[in-house]
């Protein structure tokens, strides 16, 4: 802080900002959501390495520093913990941080501050705080990058009663989820699927965030053979199978998560009574993975209407490979037909 | 007591000496010079229904009533000497042992035993005390101080000149926390931002049975200025001093002129908890010298000697600390049991179908032995 009187600098006015419909990256859905939030609430600050001056290493804050100040898109000390912990304090004092986790092999030096206090604050307070903090983290794989650079930790925190988990699987999924999220008054761990940050979608920029984007599944492409479940990363994975599948005459429906805490059931168990397939498909390692959770409820649920056992498609047992064998190690478009033929043929 | 490591005596800001003798300092002299005999009384008072407190709650978990409690016993003048120090505005970040950090922020102290009793992880509003929950994670709410610091940063609330406006943010944490990498990331944030925040280190040398020379071959206060956060030791059992340090940290912080490390040298006088027996780690001998330190001796001695400590302020005294004590007694054996349901409530701020749909199976389940249906269940828990 350089001055000691309030330093945020005036919103800029809304006419700065696109607006319309536009085709746009997965981050530059996120950046201009990012900006949105910025200018509709002055407590609304971005925290994180590299978010400034530089836009992030993936970009995603490009500009933001330029237009918010300093004050309120701050580039931290390279310390992950330190930025969850004091983003806490900053919500205790009224305001909405928005952190941005470089790469998810990074997030674990936050992990005490972010299950142990973070998650806990408002429960233990017997709901006097609330702690509207978001953690926006790039993750996954498939861009070819070193060790602790891809990997998909999203069940760690969906196993954490307090936190809300969500990962956006398109442009215009991200550009509306992202003001959700920072709205929330509950702390929001905000998973982007970073393989897919260069894909682009239209988005409707004055199209305001409606509809319960963090909390309910939703049905992509309907089908009737085998509902393929799907969230982040995976979602145009499955989308591409069921395209494949459709022309060898097998008809799959997709469901995206979009939030694996709360896990919405009823939508994907809603599609397993018509389909009475299901497989699951994510990037992270299926042992203890949320296609487990998923596989659990889908049978205490849907017992009678399935024909074969809901099967998992993921990451392996092992650490995230070296970068020239992670498509052997991702579940790629075969290894998703592999697990539909297999249900089929139960 | 050593004469070099962490446990040095050198650079001790100190007040009043072990006999209650009060001598000259004239870095802080002016800092308590507008403490006259009522004010001395009524630190005298804070610290005498705190160690109060003290014993009571140690009774009562003695006697079954709390399943746990952390005594502060010895550590009274840090925390009442730098409690009072504080301004309404400004906000705490206790560690568990806060007593009477927490008696000072207006704290009901029977609401601290709610915790303890195991009916509340909290307990008070930490906004309208300006005293955040305890936090048993040691460390982790140093950074939580200086972030609530960077807040009041950009709220504006610094320098400003204006005393009932102008806040600081103070982090109370122990000997043993200062090992943890939240409060040296705590210390690079302060320090960077500039941020309006006291970090109070009561360095008690005993971290449960680990002493002092496991954590760290210098004092504790040596930390700060390497992060560019200036240091003060303090006689932690001087109640003048703590307040005089904490004063002048406090107002730098209000001011402007950012992060203060204060290590106040203490001696945790009692166990770590009643979980604990100090015995098997450190010695009789230890304790008794401190005994001959106690910070309630040492006002009482100053006050006595110069004749500000009347009989009639005494017995009230005492009495008002019976009065305590008989409500501590009352109010814990009165702490309703919490309602089983209630483990759904809070977990989060707005509604969550996971914890309702488990919120409304448990009620359920519940409700299935009431009707008499399932007799002979449920009763294996």
């Amino acid at each position: 802080m350089s001055t000691t009187t309030s330093a945020t600098p005036a919103a800029p006015s809304t006419d700065q900002t696109p607006g319309g419909v536009q085709r746009l990256t997965f981050a530059k859905a996120i950046n201009l959501g990012l900006r949105r939030a910025l200018e509709q609430d002055d407590h609304v600050l971005l925290m994180g390495e590299d978010i400034g001056t530089l836009g992030g290493v993936f970009r995603v804050t490009d500009g933001l520093q330029k237009d918010f100040g300093a004050d309120r898109v701050v580039d931290t000390p390279l310390a992950e913990s330190g930025i969850v912990g004091t983003a806490i304090g900053l919500a205790l004092r009224g305001y909405r941080p928005v952190c941005e986790i470089q790469f998810d092999g990074f997030i674990f030096p936050a992990f005490d501050q972010i299950t142990t206090q973070l998650a806990k604050m408002h429960y233990r307070s017997r709901g006097r705080l609330t702690v509207p903090v978001v953690i926006r983290v790039p993750y996954g794989g498939g861009i070819g990058a070193v060790e602790h650079h891809s990997e998909s930790p999203e069940a760690l925190f969906a196993h954490t009663a307090g936190l809300r988990v969500v990962s956006p699987s398109s442009p215009v999924e991200a550009y509306a989820m992202i003001q959700q999220a920072i709205a929330s008054p509950d702390p929001v761990l905000f998973f982007e699927p970073k393989g897919r940050y260069w894909e682009k979608g239209d988005v409707d920029l004055d199209a305001a965030p409606t509809g319960p984007l963090l909390d309910k599944a939703r049905i992509v492409r309907a089908g009737t053979d085998v509902t393929l479940v799907a969230y982040g990363p995976t979602v145009q994975t499955a989308l591409k199978a069921a395209d494949t599948a459709a022309q060898e005459g097998t008809s799959i429906e997709v469901v995206d998560l979009r939030a694996l805490s709360p896990l919405d059931t009823a939508t994907v168990a809603e599609s397993v009574r018509r389909t009475g397939r299901c497989v699951v498909v994510h990037e992270a390692p299926v042992l203890y993975g949320s296609g487990a959770e998923v596989a659990a409820r889908i049978t205490e649920e849907c017992f009678f209407h399935l024909q074969a056992p809901v099967l998992r498609v993921g990451g392996f047992h092992a650490p995230y490979p070296v970068a020239k064998i992670e498509h052997d190690y991702l579940p790629g478009l075969d290894r998703v037909l592999d697990a539909v033929d297999r249900s089929l043929a139960f | 007591m050593g004469t070099t490591g962490p446990l040095t005596d050198d650079g001790l800001v100190q007040l009043l000496t072990p006999a209650g003798v009060r001598t000259a300092h004239p870095d802080y002299d002016a800092r308590v010079a507008h403490l006259d005999a009522d004010a001395l009384r009524g630190l005298y008072r804070d610290m005498v229904l705190v160690r109060r407190f003290d014993t009571e709650a140690t009774a009562l978990q003695r006697q079954g009533e709390l399943a746990l409690f952390a005594q502060g016993l010895g550590q009274e003048a840090a925390q009442i000497g730098s409690g009072r120090a504080l301004a309404a505005q400004d906000h705490v970040f206790p560690s568990y042992r806060e007593h009477g950090v927490a008696h000072t922020r207006g704290v009901d102290l029977t609401d601290v035993l709610r915790l303890f009793r195991g009916v509340d992880h909290g307990g008070w509003d930490p906004v309208g005390h300006g005293f955040h929950l305890y936090t048993l994670v040691i460390g982790s709410h140093t950074l939580h101080a200086t972030g609530y610091a960077m807040g009041v940063q950009r709220d504006g609330a610094v320098g400003t000149g204006d005393p009932t406006r102008d806040t600081a943010v103070v982090a109370y944490f122990g000997d043993g926390s200062t090992s943890q990498g939240d409060v040296s990331e705590a210390l690079v944030f302060a320090a960077v931002n500039n941020a309006p925040v006291v970090f109070f280190c009561q360095n008690n040398q005993w971290a449960i049975s680990e002493p002092t020379s496991k954590q760290s071959r210098v004092p504790l206060a040596d930390r700060g200025p390497g992060f560019g956060v200036p240091s003060v030791r303090v006689d932690g059992n001087d109640v003048l001093a703590t307040y005089a340090v904490t004063a002048e940290a406090l107002e730098r912080a209000r001011s402007g002129g950012g992060p203060t490390f204060i290590e106040a040298f203490t001696y945790r006088m009692g166990a770590h908890t009643t979980s604990d027996d100090p015995s098997r780690y450190r010695s009789s001998a230890e304790e008794e010298s401190w005994r001959l330190r106690d910070p309630i001796d040492r006002l009482r001695t100053h006050l006595e000697e110069r004749g500000e400590l009347p009989t009639a302020f005494v017995e009230e005294l005492a009495a008002e600390a019976d009065a305590l004590g008989e409500r501590i007694r009352t109010t814990v054996r009165g702490m309703g049991h919490p309602s089983p349901a209630s483990m759904f409530e809070h977990v989060y701020a707005t509604p969550h179908s996971v914890v309702e749909g488990e919120r409304v199976w448990f009620e359920q389940y519940e409700a299935s032995f009431a009707d008499g249906a399932r007799a002979g269940e449920g009763s294996h828990r």
